[in-house]
């Protein structure tokens, strides 16, 4: 059936070169070496001169390892076996379970028609108050976690994957740590959640090809649920990563690099993975949650700056805290004008007396005498900090408005929050 | 047919082996199947064609036929642009929705203007008249505007006009009137004519200096920073400034006839809350909906590459089309960034030796030439018509140092810089006053504008210093002129799109605010100490703020008008 090609003509890094004919461009082959065999894809075709990269990496593959062309595009099994499932960056079970061989279905496929697409309305519910009240994160919004390493990135990421009103939770790892991946496992399979949800992950120890295929397969069997009328949740992480291979994949192609090193379509390639997220109008929807690792805490680095300008905000992690200056959640003003009528206002109010605190710590720190307001903004910083930055907090909306309502009479009287009297008659506790 | 055949694939660069003639820059298709990928001609070296595909090429093989249209990448003008959402190249995408569903399928291409729809066509000339191209032969109503129906843009020389059509109903594509040449060569006339994008539409008998202010009803903008009629602007700014939404806030107010909205290689998220909303929103110029003086161009960031390039194309050809019937039109592109990418990613793949950050050498001159289609013109019949551009720029890293913000600047007739601090500070818009610029005439008087400008640069000094002396060591002088500052920036620069009524301010009604904010700041007040002087402003922002809430020459207006000069004159000194 199949022709076998044996005689490679070139091989540097994941890239091998065959001389072939009536090969289809974007086709998958079949590499078999000495030291195991691995899927390939047709990258570049120049007259009968085949570019392919090797999932496995080139590491093994000899001159005259076979070549066989399966004639057909990457694919990935879906259906409703995948849950609870385990697999790496190329769609092999990872866990000790079946191949699954059904129902294939393309990955990377075309976008949606803007359209058909519908704005957001539907706020989801995570039980951070960080993220609930200051910075709602939307059904079908593409939002990423800024982070340095080090912060608990995954631990948060986890944390809203389990308590997100979503039906599907899909985990897209790229160069986790073995330990991170056994902690996403573990952290879901004990609370309940692993049989909703589907896991790709690539390691840090596999070849660096699968890498960039993890976020087109989860987000391609996202997308199958979500035309099931099913609410998504995709998890990536780290998306920096995925960046990193795209980097070093284009450098061994002697692609021209553009910024530090990245491609130049890294934008191109970052926006067609996060624009997947979307609302299906009548059908399921697909919400993204991505951690992007910022090296030296810079967020004018490539990969943090083209996510910004692609995603609709951004949560920024800074010492095991989401920082409300820095972060924002671009969908909010779609939600949160629904929710309750002192939302918005809390919103503002707790955040701008945040930022005078911020203020009063830095006079206090150069000395400046502290008057009466400093004091009160002292005692209101510490209390915020505590009771509705840290992570460990975990209550619902209503319950973290509440709070802040009380916090706000602890420390201040009605007048000195500046918020307009018909909500003080209203909210502010006896 | 001219057929080639595929030798190389690499991305969406395809090179194709030919053997007829081949023109630079025309239009191919390549053949997978049944379904053809519309591709452009981007390089010719020997006997090889090499083809950008507005596709993905996934599919495609050496030995692949490759059909050579003959024709340039070109839109179709008429009428029944109006309303239209289109992608890059001018699919029209709600009719895409309806045949494809919720996915974009490759391949796929509609007609942009419908065929079956009848317009009531007017002549407007005799046959024997004496005609250019460009020139109206008749007209019919495009929702609020009479549409001309013009002499072909392609022909050239006096034309003499052998025959026009009565009244009457007439699809797109029948011919209403025929023309003849110097050379006895009749050309039809349609209601429809098509033109290659890369090509400026220049039937007009010239081009005039743009003076006139375009009001956009941002204070900041038309005060401080105006756009002329015709004029060129750009809007650089960091993620999260806020390009998109001053984007939005202007494609609603500007004071012009048509609107075009490129969304260039951004979220498409944006662009929905635009198509979305615009049909529901009413443009008070004309009491219906702004959707029927929009056209928008969509072709969002992961929609192909290619195609992306050629969206600002088809926007800015779809405004010198309507400049041609002497309209005011203004073309929104976001981002050009995005566009200068596009450019980026198949100079990189045609292996041609890099620029600054990898951008090609020929940067620059592409977007001047694109920047230079603006302009007013003076048409063959003395009717002014003119294209205002104004395009973000999304510099990477926020820094305006790179070289696509720089190559826009030396090309654009006023920038209005973005500010992340200005942001963060949720002072919107968040245009950074000491920073930007504009070549064109304010709607406001000169000598108060350059008062004004004094104030917000020495306050700002001022503010620096105090952040290292503190209040203490200010002097009360240097305080009045920081407050003073602090204050014009409060209720003048900073504008709330979420009221009804301070989202928009009228040219009148800015010349009034800024005339009373110019002789308060001229005023010498007195005050005892620094903290009575704080909370005097503090109370008079409040007040200022609610007055720019209240509807124009109103009762409260005036009254509130009444109670800031009260406030005022308690503290001015008379010495």
């Amino acid at each position: 059936m199949h022709k076998v090609y044996h005689r490679i003509e070139q091989i540097a890094g994941n890239v091998i070169v065959v001389s072939a004919e009536g090969i289809v461009y974007g086709e998958l082959a079949q590499v078999e070496s000495a030291f195991g065999t691995s899927l390939a894809q047709v990258i570049r075709l120049e007259a009968n001169r085949v570019y392919l990269q090797v999932f496995a990496g080139g590491r093994g593959v000899s001159t005259d390892s076979k070549v066989r062309f399966l004639g057909r595009t990457m694919q990935i099994p879906f259906s409703e076996n995948l849950m609870g499932r385990v697999f790496t960056g190329s769609g092999v079970p990872r866990d000790n379970g079946p191949e699954l061989t059904e129902n294939l279905i393309p990955i990377g496929g075309p976008s949606v028609n803007p359209a058909k697409r519908i704005i957001p309305r539907n706020m989801v519910r995570t039980g951070i108050p960080m993220i609930d009240v200051f910075n709602t994160l939307v059904e079908s919004q593409k939002l990423p976690i800024f982070s340095v390493a080090g912060e608990p990135y995954n631990e948060l990421l986890a944390r809203i994957a389990l308590q997100a009103e979503v039906d599907i939770i899909i985990l897209g790892g790229m160069g986790l740590k073995h330990d991170d991946y056994l902690y996403f496992r573990d952290y879901l399979e004990e609370n309940g959640a692993l049989s909703r949800s589907v896991l790709y992950v690539h390691t840090a120890a596999d070849p660096v090809v699968e890498c960039m295929l993890v976020p087109d397969i989860a987000l391609a069997t996202a997308e199958q649920f979500a035309l099931q009328n099913k609410r998504v949740l995709v998890l990536l992480t780290d998306m920096t990563n995925f960046a990193d291979a795209m980097k070093e994949v284009a450098i061994t192609m002697e692609q021209i690099p553009s910024n530090r090193g990245y491609p130049g379509d890294l934008y191109s390639q970052l926006a067609s993975r996060y624009e997947k997220a979307v609302d299906f109008e009548g059908s399921g929807s697909i919400t993204i949650l991505a951690v992007t690792t910022m090296p030296g805490d810079d967020v004018t680095h490539p990969v943090p700056d083209n996510t910004g300008y692609i995603t609709e905000g951004q949560f920024y992690l800074k010492n095991g805290r989401i920082e409300p200056f820095g972060s924002l959640s671009r969908l909010k003003q779609q939600v949160n004008g629904k929710t309750r009528a002192d939302h918005r206002t809390i919103m503002d109010t707790m955040i701008q007396l945040y930022a005078s605190y911020k203020e009063t710590l830095e006079k206090q720190s150069m000395g400046f005498r502290m008057s009466e307001w400093d004091t009160k903004l002292l005692k209101y910083g510490e209390r915020f900090e505590k009771e509705m930055m840290a992570l460990s907090v975990n209550i619902p909306l209503e319950e973290a408005l509440d709070r802040g309502w009380n916090i706000l009479a602890d420390c201040f009287e009605p007048q000195e929050t500046g918020i307009a009297s018909k909500l003080t008659d209203e909210f502010w506790p006896k | 047919m001219n057929l080639g055949k595929i030798v190389g694939v690499n991305g969406n660069l395809l090179t194709v082996e030919f053997e007829k003639p081949v023109i630079q820059n025309e239009v191919g298709f390549a053949r997978l199947g049944d379904i053809h990928l519309k591709a452009e001609v981007i390089r010719i070296r020997g006997r090889h064609a090499e083809l950008q595909v507005f596709e993905d090429t996934t599919g495609l093989k050496v030995g692949d036929q490759v059909e050579f249209t003959g024709s340039l990448l070109s839109v179709e003008l008429g009428p029944g642009l109006l309303t239209q959402v289109f992608d890059g190249l001018q699919n029209p995408l709600p009719a895409l929705a309806e045949e494809c569903g919720f996915f974009l399928q490759r391949g796929k291409y509609i007609k942009p203007l419908p065929r079956d729809v009848k317009w009531a066509f007017t002549p407007l000339v005799k046959a024997g008249a004496t005609v250019l191209a460009g020139d109206a032969v008749g007209q019919v109503p495009e929702g609020i505007f009479a549409h001309k129906i013009m002499v072909p843009f392609r022909l050239s020389g006096r034309l003499t006009v052998k025959f026009v059509a009565g009244a009457g109903e007439f699809t797109v594509e029948d011919t209403v009137a025929v023309v003849v040449d110097d050379k006895d060569r009749e050309h039809e006339v349609k209601l429809m004519q098509v033109w290659p994008v890369k090509m400026p539409i220049k039937c007009y008998a010239e081009r005039l200096r743009p003076t006139e202010p375009l009001a956009t009803s941002q204070r900041i903008v038309d005060t401080f920073f105006p756009v002329a009629r015709g004029g060129t602007y750009c809007i650089p700014g960091p993620f999260g400034a806020g390009k998109t939404v001053l984007q939005q806030i202007t494609s609603r107010h500007a004071d012009v006839d048509v609107v075009i909205i490129a969304a260039c290689g951004e979220r498409a998220g944006e662009v929905v809350e635009t198509l979305r909303e615009f049909p529901e929103l009413t443009d008070p110029k004309t009491g219906k909906s702004l959707m029927e003086r929009t056209v928008i161009i969509c072709n969002t960031s992961s929609m192909p590459v290619a195609a992306r390039e050629a969206s600002v194309y088809t926007g800015v050809t779809l405004a010198e089309y309507y400049r041609q019937m002497g309209l005011d039109v203004l073309l929104l592109a976001d981002s050009t960034s995005r566009w200068a990418q596009a450019l980026r990613e198949m100079s990189g793949r045609l292996e041609e030796i890099p620029g600054e950050e990898a951008f090609p050498a020929y940067l620059e001159s592409v977007i001047a030439a694109f920047y230079e289609r603006g302009g007013v013109v003076r048409l063959h019949n003395d009717e002014t018509g003119s294209v205002t551009i104004g395009g973000t720029v999304s510099p990477a890293g926020g820094n305006f140092e790179e070289p696509v913000t720089q190559a826009t600047l030396k090309v654009v007739g006023a920038f209005h810089g973005l500010s992340r601090a200005r942001s963060d500070a949720r002072r919107y818009p968040a245009i950074d006053p000491l920073e930007s610029w504009s070549k064109y005439t304010s709607v406001v008087d000169v000598d108060e504008l350059v008062q004004a400008r004094h104030f917000l640069r020495e306050g700002s000094e001022v503010g620096q210093m105090m952040k290292v002396v503190g209040e203490e060591g200010t002097s009360i002088d240097d305080f009045m002129v920081y407050l003073k500052g602090e204050y014009l920036d409060a209720v003048y620069l900073q504008q709330n799109a979420f009221n009804d009524v301070d989202a928009a301010t009228p040219v009148d009604r800015q010349k009034h605010v800024f005339g009373f904010i110019a002789r308060f700041l001229k005023t010498t007040l007195k005050f005892e100490d620094k903290d009575t002087a704080r909370s005097f402003f503090h109370k008079l922002t409040q007040a200022t703020r609610d007055w720019n809430q209240l509807a124009f020459d109103s009762d409260e207006f005036k009254k509130q008008q009444e109670q800031l000069d009260h406030q005022i004159a308690e503290v001015t000194s008379y010495d």
